[in-house]
């Protein structure tokens, strides 16, 4: 009789134990939202490819750890636009509970939703947007930066390209909140490398025909046209300066571009040109490794913001399990004091302001006698250390960023 | 240096050529846009997926078939025509004696349903397309670079608008299809075979949207949603120039191409929303566009 009272005792601890660990982490059920674009122009660089990489995140954060929660990841498109992303994050926040939103891919969207995210107590983190208003002066605590952005875009391609001659620039810019960052962040390395800012256009996003503004940058006579715009904007930009004769006179150079773009183009139109990116795949063992088993479900080689996805993703999911609970607060302490370390990042960490801060490379596309098989697109011509890839913070905007 | 308002005039001039070329793509998809909406009663929003399938077809033919630029531009448009020629045949015919609204909810769905199945199948980034051998280099026209290209679609869109102008309003055959248009009843009276000529009309509309795809194939990326971005555009041409207007649609293409790229000179961030300023000022002067005749 006593042993059984013992034995039920032990069991209702138990059940209390269990049931208090399971408290820690709502509904039992870690639930990821990945908000980005699945249709519109930047859908090959992030939309499914970036809902794979989440995907691929939570099934080897299983098999390793074999949680006692359940991890569920919902995806949709924000079509690029500020209103369905704060609308979408509103609605995954209040009824469907999602723990994190990701990706959101545009800086308009990211804007939107992470101010959403700070309202209802969530934790947003970006892979896809460029802007550094992002972790200057809207800035929150519970929004990550993680993958890229113009700051380093900028000091990455615009130093290296004024470094090789390039002295003189014109800016075409999408005009959002995202090219006009792009271009203030690069007329500032431009100057501060001894360079000249001749003049900027600015076109309506998302655009098909670029050759008045080229007319106009040919007419300005600038050695560097810097193309502070994105996707199918860049692509057919380049395009249409071969066309119009402006290339090879006058020297393109691409200040956000994604492998994807160069894929599409190919390497006769793109050879030569210098990029910024946070992650090839081809740099190293690890990187050929994930990328291969990314390639085999998605059948393309990854952008840097579909690997900065899986990255991010697996962090989110390490520090939930470290703190065993799925409190924004908690888990925000926990991803800030873990480092990062896998094939996308060494030593990578989170900012006060909510930057990622970690290594970038410089690239140069191949010449295609050059490209020995698919996807072999780029030479690293530099690492660019994380200290010198990220704004540092006492240029910080952000009210978080004690000075 | 001569300039205009603070723009040097080989610059005005150069801006100005390439708003004659923009404008030939709006007069040729807005042509087609106004011959459907004429003979059909039907706001075809299904124009800018089967121009988007015309260049499609261009990159297809090049690639899988070795199919050159100068026959895809002749069997471009036949295969969107032929595409065209089922579409009405299967849907669009029963809906002639409803509201305009349902052809346009059908033709929007068909364009969603289109643009997603080519994006599923070759992603957004677009394909790439070479300039033929012939028309790459380019015209020193002393003010301007004319790249040879945009010259040949300045020509070729010409052409064929004059063409469809002549043919519908100058030939017997124009004749029969303006009659079906004012009166089908009578027309078929007369033994004309008016469905037969609805379904070659719409064939024709359409096929005018892949010539216009396989035009633009070599000057931007081949890409699902290049028809999107301008569908929009077209249709404010369209309404500018007067509904079902073949001359107001090829006279508005034209002229709202230079205003656009006037535009871009001058404060090109209004260069994407301009066309739709002097659509509302139009409408509200002549609700019946430039062009059209009140009814």
């Amino acid at each position: 009789m006593k042993a059984k009272r013992i034995a039920i005792a032990i069991a209702a601890a138990l059940g209390f134990a269990a049931g208090a660990a399971q408290a820690q982490i709502s509904d039992n059920m870690v639930k990821i939202g990945v908000l980005t674009d699945m249709s519109g122009a930047y859908s090959d660089l992030a939309g499914a490819g970036s809902v794979e990489a989440v995907k691929m995140a939570v099934e080897d954060f299983k098999a390793k750890n074999k949680p006692a929660f359940a991890i569920e990841v919902v995806a949709a498109d924000h079509q690029n636009k500020g209103d369905i992303a704060s609308a979408k994050a509103r609605e995954w926040f209040d009824r469907d509970k999602v723990d994190v939103i990701t990706d959101m891919v545009t800086t308009s969207t990211a804007l939107a939703a992470m101010k959403v995210a700070k309202d209802k107590n969530r934790i947003a983190i970006m892979s896809g947007p460029a802007s550094t208003l992002i972790t200057n002066e809207n800035c929150n605590d519970v929004a990550v930066h993680y993958t890229y952005d113009t700051y380093a875009l900028a000091n990455g391609t615009a130093k290296a390209v004024v470094k090789q001659g390039g002295k003189t620039w014109f800016f075409l810019t999408a005009d959002y909140a995202f090219g006009q960052s792009l271009e203030k962040d690069a007329s500032a390395v431009v100057v501060a490398n001894g360079g000249k800012v001749l003049g900027s256009v600015r076109h309506p996003f998302p655009g098909t025909d670029f050759s008045s503004y080229l007319l106009k940058a040919q007419a300005s006579g600038a050695q560097v046209i810097g193309l502070a715009n994105a996707g199918t904007d860049t692509t057919n930009s380049i395009k249409q300066a071969a066309e119009f004769g402006i290339t090879p006179k006058q020297s393109l150079a691409g200040l956000l571009m994604f492998i994807t773009d160069i894929h599409s183009l190919g390497l006769k139109a793109t050879q030569g040109m210098y990029l910024t990116e946070a992650f090839y795949w081809d740099r190293n063992d690890e990187t050929r490794a994930w990328s291969k088993h990314f390639f085999e479900r998605q059948k393309k080689m990854p952008t840097m913001v579909q690997a900065g996805l899986y990255s991010a993703t697996m962090h989110y999911l390490n520090a939930v399990k470290a703190v065993n609970s799925d409190d924004t607060q908690k888990v925000m302490a926990q991803m800030k004091q873990t480092k990062i370390n896998d094939f996308f990042a060494k030593n990578g960490y989170i900012r006060a302001d909510g930057r990622m801060v970690h290594d970038m490379y410089l690239m140069q596309v191949k010449k295609p006698e050059e490209s020995k098989y698919p996807w072999d697109y780029y030479w690293v011509r530099q690492t660019i250390p994380a200290e010198e890839a990220a704004q540092p913070l006492s240029m910080s905007k952000c009210p978080l960023v004690k000075k | 240096m001569t300039e205009i308002f603070g723009v040097p005039l080989p610059a005005l001039l150069g801006q100005l050529m390439l708003g004659l070329v923009n404008g030939s793509f709006y007069a040729v998809l807005s042509l087609g846009l106004a011959v459907i909406f004429g003979m059909l009663n039907i706001i075809n929003f299904a124009h800018g997926a089967l121009y988007m399938a015309g260049a499609f077809f261009a990159w297809m033919g090049l690639t899988y078939w070795g199919l050159g630029y100068w026959w895809s531009l002749l069997a471009a448009p036949l295969a969107v025509g032929a595409v065209g020629v089922v579409i009405e045949r299967l849907l669009l015919q029963w809906l002639y004696k409803l509201d305009h609204l349902y052809g346009l909810l059908l033709t929007f769905g068909l364009a969603l349903i289109v643009e997603g199945i080519f994006r599923d199948q070759y992603g957004i980034s677009g394909l790439p397309y070479e300039i033929p051998d012939e028309l790459s280099g380019a015209f020193n026209l002393v003010f301007m670079f004319l790249p040879k290209y945009r010259a040949w679609v300045i020509v070729a869109s010409l052409a064929v608008c004059f063409v469809t102008w002549f043919m519908i309003e100058k030939t017997r055959l124009g004749a029969y299809l303006r009659a079906a248009t004012e009166n089908p009843k009578l027309t078929q009276a007369f033994g004309i075979n008016v469905p037969l000529m609805v379904m070659l009309t719409y064939g024709f509309g359409v096929a005018l949207a892949g010539f216009a795809g396989m035009l633009a194939a070599p000057a931007t990326q081949v890409n699902p949603l290049m028809g999107s971005n301008l569908i929009i555009v077209v249709f404010a041409v369209v309404v500018i120039g007067g509904m079902g207007s073949i001359l107001g649609s090829i006279v508005t293409g034209l002229g709202l191409g230079v205003i656009e790229g006037l535009t871009k000179v001058y404060y090109p961030e209004a260069s994407a929303t301009v066309v739709f300023i002097i659509m509302a000022i139009v409408l509200m002067i002549r609700p019946a566009g430039l062009f059209g005749k009140e009814k």
